[in-house]
């Protein structure tokens, strides 16, 4: 069980909420503007909110209360954005390769290949990003992400710029891993499949929680309603 | 032509290229990443040089330097002679004095690169040595070539800050420009017109190396 608390002001904008990750795919939905990549960007650690508890999988990670605030690379978290940002001199192999520390060179070597093997990329390890598409590219960020085998990955509209049969084959391979995922998106369509929890995030603030379909059916039936000819 | 001048200025302008990238790449890290109140001090501190007369700069060395300072003293007492009129002095001067070409092209390099990847370099684990090291250096190295050429010439050429903290001693202290202002002084201006043509080539090689190389690259990036 993850618990999450946070209060947050940037600018006009001010974020409060509270949520659990009791599920294994949680998905935070809701308008743009809403805070969603704010929330990731503050579970990641690359922001210092205003106050904040969160727990992840029972250990606590921030804690303003008890001056607890554990550091980016500590959090035991993976973060994949709709924008790759893959370091653009070193090779797939090599990104991959960046986040795990304190493994022999051999064991380094084969949990990359199995890493990229687990996204369809290992053909890919001797190219540099600018050699990949969009979608090769995502790949490659989800195997690095993912490579120091992390208790949470983060998740930020990660297939948005892919095309529909690229986008479903990852979230085919993210689906079938272990992994807690916290996903954010702005898409019914994209996320209606997947076998999650929903947090609905508007101006700030949680405005419904529960199963996915259950929660977002009003949402789909308004948008069916305003395709209809 | 003054050979030992020559070999003054190059060793001069190597000897300030090299520990100016040692300091500026540490302090440029630190202006792009920190969000201290005292940055902006820090930034008109290191920037101060380009728009001091050099002579300025070169009369507080002195000063501060000289032995009637306890601070010229200590460095005299560790050294076992002062720093003012010896090459150590020349190489603080143009430390100071070429400070700005160091840190402004190092750091506008460091800003450049895209935060993102500095996120996530700090998500998978890595420290400020590491992110520098791995991620920021590699990623400016047109920066850094940039910071070392300008350092080079920019020494190679100064004259008021050479000339108030380390004089006129053949062999120690007489830098090519240094020799120009005496070959002109003693009316020989053949001579005078061939060092300073030496000047305008080095000047001039290490900025068509420069832009040859941006040139390249950008060449390979289209």
């Amino acid at each position: 069980m993850s618990d999450v608390r946070i209060r947050h002001r940037q600018g006009a904008f001010t974020l409060d909420v509270e949520f659990s990750l009791a599920s294994p795919w949680t998905v935070i939905f809701g308008p743009s503007g809403a805070g969603k990549s704010t929330v990731l960007r503050i579970l990641a650690g690359l922001i210092e909110p205003d106050w904040a508890t969160i727990a992840i999988a029972g250990q606590s990670i921030l804690d303003a209360d008890r001056g607890v605030a554990v550091a980016p690379g500590r959090r035991s978290i993976g973060f994949v954005t709709q924008q790759a940002a893959l370091f653009p001199h070193l090779t797939a192999r090599d990104n991959v390769a960046f986040g795990i520390r304190g493994l022999s060179r051999p064991e380094r070597e084969q949990r990359v290949a199995a890493m990229l093997q687990l996204f369809g990329a290992e053909d890919l390890a001797a190219r540099r990003p600018a050699q990949l598409s969009g979608g090769e590219r995502q790949r490659v960020a989800l195997a690095r992400a993912l490579a120091s085998h992390p208790k949470l990955l983060l998740l930020d509209e990660p297939i948005a710029a892919l095309d529909d049969a690229s986008g479903q084959d990852i979230l085919a391979r993210l689906l079938a891993l272990d992994v807690r995922v916290v996903y954010v998106s702005h898409d019914l369509a994209e996320i209606w499949r997947l076998p999650a929890e929903v947090i609905v995030l508007e101006a700030g603030r949680v405005t419904a929680t529960g199963p996915l379909r259950a929660v977002l059916a009003t949402q789909r039936d308004r948008l069916l309603q305003s395709l209809a000819p | 032509m003054d050979l030992q001048a020559l070999g003054l200025t190059l060793r001069l302008a190597a000897t300030t290229t090299l520990v100016l990238l040692a300091l500026g790449i540490p302090l440029a890290h630190w202006i792009a990443s920190t969000r201290s109140r005292l940055r902006p001090l820090v930034e008109a501190i290191t920037t101060l040089p380009i728009l001091l007369p050099p002579t300025v700069l070169g009369f507080y060395l002195l000063v501060l330097l000289g032995p009637r300072t306890g601070f010229g003293r200590l460095i005299a007492h560790l050294l076992g002679h002062p720093l003012a009129f010896s090459f150590s002095g020349l190489v603080v001067g143009s430390v100071l004095y070429s400070l700005p070409f160091a840190v402004q092209p190092l750091s506008a390099g460091f800003h450049a690169v895209d935060p993102a990847l500095l996120d996530q370099a700090r998500i998978l684990g890595a420290g400020r040595l590491r992110i520098l090291r791995e991620i920021l250096l590699p990623l400016s190295t047109r920066s850094v070539i940039a910071a070392a050429a300008l350092c080079f010439t920019h020494t190679v050429g100064e004259f008021g800050v050479v000339l108030m903290i380390g004089g006129d001693i053949p062999g120690a202290t007489r830098t090519l420009s240094i020799a120009i202002y005496d070959q002109v002084q003693d009316f020989n201006y053949s001579q005078a017109n061939r060092t300073s043509l030496l000047l305008v080539g080095i000047a001039l090689i290490a900025l068509l190396l420069l832009y040859a190389r941006r040139s390249g690259q950008e060449a390979r990036h289209v």
